[in-house]
């Protein structure tokens, strides 16, 4: 058995079983409300076998509910992109518009989700809307601040062969500036998509959409609390490979 | 006047620490289609030279004149080699060339420009390599690319900053023998900075050895006395060769100051 095999498998697995156990641990002597993991996969199987079923608005597989909370991050994903992109290169461009917004921008960034949504709803009435402003207005930041970094960092050397070959705005914006600040707009990306994914859950628990955290909450109200444990394991899962297709993007920018 | 005519520059930078005089007040003069070096100690001001005629930089004093129009800011009719390839890396060999080609000659249609940059890569031998990315290349191919580019801009004149200081030795004196015969082809007035005694020989008509810094001047002119086209081969028994390198070891050992 080589050893790329035992780290790469074996050791993962032992990791994961770890877990298993500590959790069955946990539940069977100091929290009996917490299902174990078997009372957790038998009240959940039917959510995972028939991920696509449907009985009513708030009892669908976990397979719908998770492609309505990818709709509603991808709507807000790409609104923070589109307006974060632009927001990066105008930031590594022009430092009179670095002086006048970066303050302004640290001081935005950390605002929390939860506080966000309220303001949401209060500015467009209506749930989703607020949901999807919640969601760009929290992802938009990595992407903003990778991207002035990237536009910042680009090699004086490049600047200069555009210089000297005195190419106009544009051409040295598409043939320069953008490409080599590629790289950190896809690292600025990723970490994007990483937080719109972790935003999802609180803005669905609070407007009550339908979706992985609105059915959490739902079955958190409704004592369900293996549902609860399937929520979470799935917000996991697809977090988790969203940021890997994200890795693989960024790493092909980076080898250019 | 001189085509390209260098009078009286000076520059100084200011950094943190105090400021650093470069340039005390060079001198350089060179008429169309001579080869020229500029040959010094690492540290004393050449590549800033280049980065002055090369409009990167502007002159704290004095002029710079080519062909009758005084130089302010960068342009390609003053192409530059520089140190560290400067290629594009998100770019093919093609597309690094076929943007200097295009950038000059905007008003030509398109095959004709395409013509042009394939002519430039088949210059510096890399026909084969046309689609091939900087990084795929050796930092002999790579330094040939941005030959390539330097020459595509069709410049009256090329600046080259070190060109091949980064590259082993064996390579060095391949990419010097092809500069010589590109030369020999196309006749450009060129200044090369370096700091290797042979390769100013080998190359140029005429030598100004640079005093180390700070204040760095050009001493006077060194004419190399060889014929062309040279072949590195004859070349350093030939007693031209041996009074050129002697004039400029000699030149640069009398104003090294004692340490």
């Amino acid at each position: 058995m080589s050893s790329a095999w035992t780290s790469r498998v074996v050791l993962p697995c032992l990791g994961i079983a770890s877990v298993l156990v500590l959790w069955a641990l946990v539940s069977q002597l100091a929290a009996p409300d917490l299902p174990g993991p078997l009372k957790t996969w038998v009240e959940s199987r039917r959510y995972v076998v028939e991920p696509f079923f449907k009985d009513g608005e708030m009892n669908q597989g976990i397979g719908r509910l998770a492609f309505y909370s990818l709709v509603r991050v991808g709507k807000g994903y790409l609104l923070a992109i589109a307006i974060g992109t632009p927001l990066g290169f105008l930031l590594g461009l022009s430092p009179g518009f670095h002086q006048s917004f970066d303050p302004i921008i640290q001081f935005l960034r950390p605002i929390s989700p939860l506080a966000w949504l309220p303001l949401g709803l209060v500015v467009f009435q209506k749930s989703e809307p607020a949901a999807i402003f919640t969601i760009a207005v929290c992802a938009m930041w990595p992407t903003v601040i990778n991207t002035a970094v990237g536009v910042r960092s680009i090699n004086q050397d490049h600047l200069n062969v555009g210089r000297v070959l005195k190419l106009s705005r544009f051409k040295m914006l598409t043939k320069i500036i953008v490409p080599a600040s590629l790289p950190y707009m896809f690292t600025g990306y990723r970490l994007s998509l990483g937080i719109a994914w972790l935003v999802i859950v609180a803005a669905e628990m609070l407007t009550g959409t339908p979706g992985v955290g609105g059915f959490l909450w739902q079955e958190y109200n409704s004592l369900v609390y293996s549902h609860i444990i399937l929520s979470v394991i799935t917000i996991g899962a697809i977090g988790f490979v969203l940021d890997r297709l994200m890795g693989l993007v960024e790493a092909h920018f980076k080898t250019t | 006047m001189p085509y390209l005519a260098v009078s009286r520059i000076e520059k100084s930078f200011v950094t943190p620490r105090g400021t650093t005089h470069v340039l005390g007040g060079v001198d350089l003069a060179l008429e169309e289609s001579e080869f020229v070096a500029v040959v010094g100690y690492s540290g004393s001001g050449k590549s800033t030279l280049v980065s002055l005629i090369g409009g990167l930089l502007t002159p704290d004093a004095g002029s710079i004149v080519l062909d009758g129009v005084p130089v302010a800011g960068p342009g390609p009719e003053r192409g530059i080699v520089f140190q560290q390839y400067s290629l594009l890396p998100w770019m093919t060999v093609y597309d690094n060339v076929a943007l200097a080609v295009d950038a000059v000659n905007g008003a030509l249609p398109a095959p004709e420009r395409r013509r042009i940059a394939e002519e430039f890569i088949a210059l510096v031998n890399l026909t084969p390599a046309t689609w091939k990315r900087p990084r795929e290349l050796s930092g002999g191919m790579r330094q040939r690319v941005a030959v390539a580019r330097g020459l595509a801009m069709q410049p009256k004149v090329l600046l080259m900053d070190e060109p091949f200081s980064a590259l082993d030795a064996l390579t060095r004196a391949t990419l010097q023998d092809e500069l010589l015969r590109i030369w020999g082809k196309r006749r450009s007035t060129v200044v090369l900075v370096t700091n290797d005694v042979d390769e100013a020989i080998l190359l140029s008509d005429r030598i100004y050895p640079m005093t180390p810094g700070p204040g760095a001047v050009l001493g006077p002119a060194i004419e190399v006395g060889l014929a062309r086209p040279r072949e590195r081969r004859h070349m350093s028994l030939s007693p031209a060769y041996q009074k050129a390198r002697q004039g400029i070891v000699e030149f640069l050992r009398a104003c090294r100051r004692p340490r």
